[in-house]
């Protein structure tokens, strides 16, 4: 088992390489000069050259990506451009606010998304089933953030229910945290949920086909507990496969859905820099991003190959 | 010599076969009709449009659903029924165009490391570094590094949509490379490059059918974050998100500005996820015929 973690492990360090390699090259993409776009056209020459040096533009290429990588094993991210501070510090600062997003997204998209394709795995043909996967396909068929816009308008400024955007920390009010989070989480939750859901249902009507169902059956089981557990339980194993590429779905989706609802997260941070050129801290929420969903995905197999001895052995 | 070849080949029709199949579908069906409804509405724009897309009347700023616009008007007082016209337009061909540059991409990259052993392992590690960034961001991040036109934003979709691609054609390829008919062929002298398309990529034809179905929804929905942002192509341009992106300031005086591009993207992106669903169920064998 240790092995296997261990070659799993070692196998996502190319995959990293490549990844930082990417993010590096972004900067190369700029048509131009990164310095003359970030800075408008009535700059100084002396403004160009200041931001040329802080881009580490004035250092021959070699020299830059040296530079590029001794930094991030010191898990130093550049600085930005615009806020005056280190690009770690400045994710690590707004980064509680978009994991208690994603997190509150996700186990609304995981619960209800199960449970729907249970439902309709378990009514197979009927109108539950039938009406339970045009929702989740409709959900997976809406803008999110068009969603958001709409729930904005219906439950916030048209009748109060919910604050129209911002957010409250955890800790400073749970109450005011829950208010502020909830159109957010289910505007992010949405798509996953129809995704699961789907997921879910082609799962569990394979393993209510199996002969272990039928097994249950036979020796007298009740039937709840031969849909919970038999059918159910075997059906989860595919899905949680799939939670690790959500994690990274929604950490994506998470980036407009705070722009749409104004919460000061990563994903507006990352915006912010988009809209500004602002390249040190585009780069570095990049790679921050990918390296969250490598991290995330490593787990994820490593739990399962501990589940499932069978994938420890490919 | 034909006449042999004619008689030993089984007298098959799989395109007919195909579209017959496709005509009994009903979810494939029903979003053709949405599709086709929504490519309609792009396609006449230019006869059909009440108005100008870009010009407004300035009397007319923000006027509700009527007689006069079906759907209103923003508060430039231009026609919203007229611009989502226009933006489904623009919407509709980045889709297509994402959809065909991810095809060709993806398949000639999947269908290299399915095929050549030796080229599978880094290029398929590249496209994992590639899937580590969430599609939509690294989109964002390639759009705005380019700078915002239309030109840009089919590039930035399809480096976000191709590694998912080439993944897809990678597996069928790599069964293929097993089969008997691969090693008969490889056995009577068929050239690599013969191989590759003849066996290889007719194989990964039904499963690419599919997934390049939902790149086009996903194009779509991804073009209108990046219109929304405001990292797509320059304004005025009409596209979906443009429209909602200008409607979002005034959403409570005039849902409607917000409202209508939003419900086409849905009947665009619904229409292509159902027939998606159609062609899986029609193309992948092992649905074919019920599990039970």
């Amino acid at each position: 088992m240790l092995g296997f973690a261990l070659r799993r492990a070692a196998a996502s360090i190319p995959v990293l390489l490549l990844v930082s390699l990417i993010t590096f090259g972004l900067l190369w993409l700029v048509p131009g000069d990164p310095a003359s776009v970030f800075l408008d056209a009535s700059a100084t020459p002396e403004a160009i050259e200041r931001i040329r040096r802080e881009l580490g533009l004035d250092k021959p290429f070699p020299a830059r990506m040296a530079d590029w990588y001794w930094r991030l094993l010191h898990g130093d991210l550049g600085r930005s451009l615009l806020l005056d501070r280190g690009v770690t510090e400045a994710i690590l600062e707004r980064l509680p606010v978009t994991l208690s997003l994603a997190a509150l997204a996700f186990a609304l998209a995981t619960a209800l998304g199960v449970a729907a394709g249970a439902l309709a795995a378990i009514r197979h043909g009927r109108a539950a089933d039938r009406s339970l996967m045009t929702l989740a396909l409709l959900g997976l068929s809406i803008p999110e953030f068009w969603l958001g816009l709409v729930l904005i308008w219906t439950l916030a400024v048209g009748s109060g229910l919910f604050p129209a955007g911002g957010y409250v920390p955890f800790t400073e009010s749970p109450w005011r945290w829950a208010r502020h989070v909830t159109l957010p989480a289910f505007t992010l939750a949405c798509v996953q949920m129809g995704f699961i859901a789907r997921m879910t249902r082609s799962a569990m009507l394979e393993t209510l086909g199996q002969d272990y169902v039928r097994t249950a059956r036979a020796k007298g089981l009740p039937e709840s507990r031969v849909l919970t557990r038999h059918a159910l339980g075997n059906a989860l194993v595919p899905i949680v496969t799939v939670m690790g590429i959500m994690v990274g779905a929604l950490l994506g989706n998470a980036v407009v859905t705070e722009q749409v609802f104004a919460i000061p997260g990563v994903g507006r941070l990352i915006i912010g820099a988009v809209l500004s050129r602002d390249f040190p801290v585009i780069q570095g929420g990049l790679l921050f991003l990918a390296l969250v969903y490598l991290a995330v995905n490593l787990v994820v197999d490593i739990l399962y190959a501990a589940v499932d001895p069978r994938v420890r052995l490919e | 010599m034909s006449a042999l070849a004619a008689a030993a080949r089984p007298p098959s029709r799989p395109w007919r076969e195909l579209a017959a199949r496709l005509r009994a579908n009903p979810s494939f069906m029903l979003g053709a009709a949405l599709l086709a409804a929504m490519a309609a509405l792009a396609i006449s724009a230019d006869w059909l449009a009440p108005f100008d897309p870009l010009r407004g009347s300035a009397r007319a700023r923000m006027t509700a659903p009527g007689a006069t616009y079906w759907l209103g008007t923003d508060h430039f007082g231009r026609d919203i029924l007229s611009r989502v016209m226009h933006g489904a337009r623009l919407s509709l061909l980045i889709g297509l165009a994402v959809m065909i540059v991810t095809g060709l991409a993806g398949t000639a990259i999947g269908a290299v490391a399915g095929y050549f052993r030796a080229l599978d392992g880094p290029i398929m590690r590249l496209m994992d570094a590639f899937m580590a960034f969430p599609p939509i961001i690294l989109a964002i991040a390639i759009s705005a590094t380019l700078g915002g036109s239309v030109t840009n934003v089919i590039i930035a979709l399809s480096i976000a949509a191709t590694p998912h691609t080439a993944r897809v054609v990678r597996a069928a390829a790599l069964v293929a490379r097993e089969m008997d008919y691969v090693e008969a062929a490889r056995a009577i002298g068929a050239s690599h490059a013969r191989i590759l398309v003849r066996h290889v990529l007719a194989n990964s034809l039904a499963p690419l059918i599919v997934r390049l179905t939902y790149v086009f929804a996903i194009a779509i929905l991804n073009e209108a974050v990046l219109s929304y942002i405001g990292v797509g192509p320059p304004p005025p341009t009409p596209t979906f998100g443009a429209i909602i992106a200008n409607g979002r300031d005034f959403i409570l005086e005039a849902p409607w500005i917000t409202l209508a591009p939003g419900l086409a993207i849905v009947v665009s992106v619904l229409g292509l996820n159902l027939m998606g669903d159609g062609l899986r169920d029609v193309l992948d064998p092992r649905l074919r015929t019920p599990l039970r």
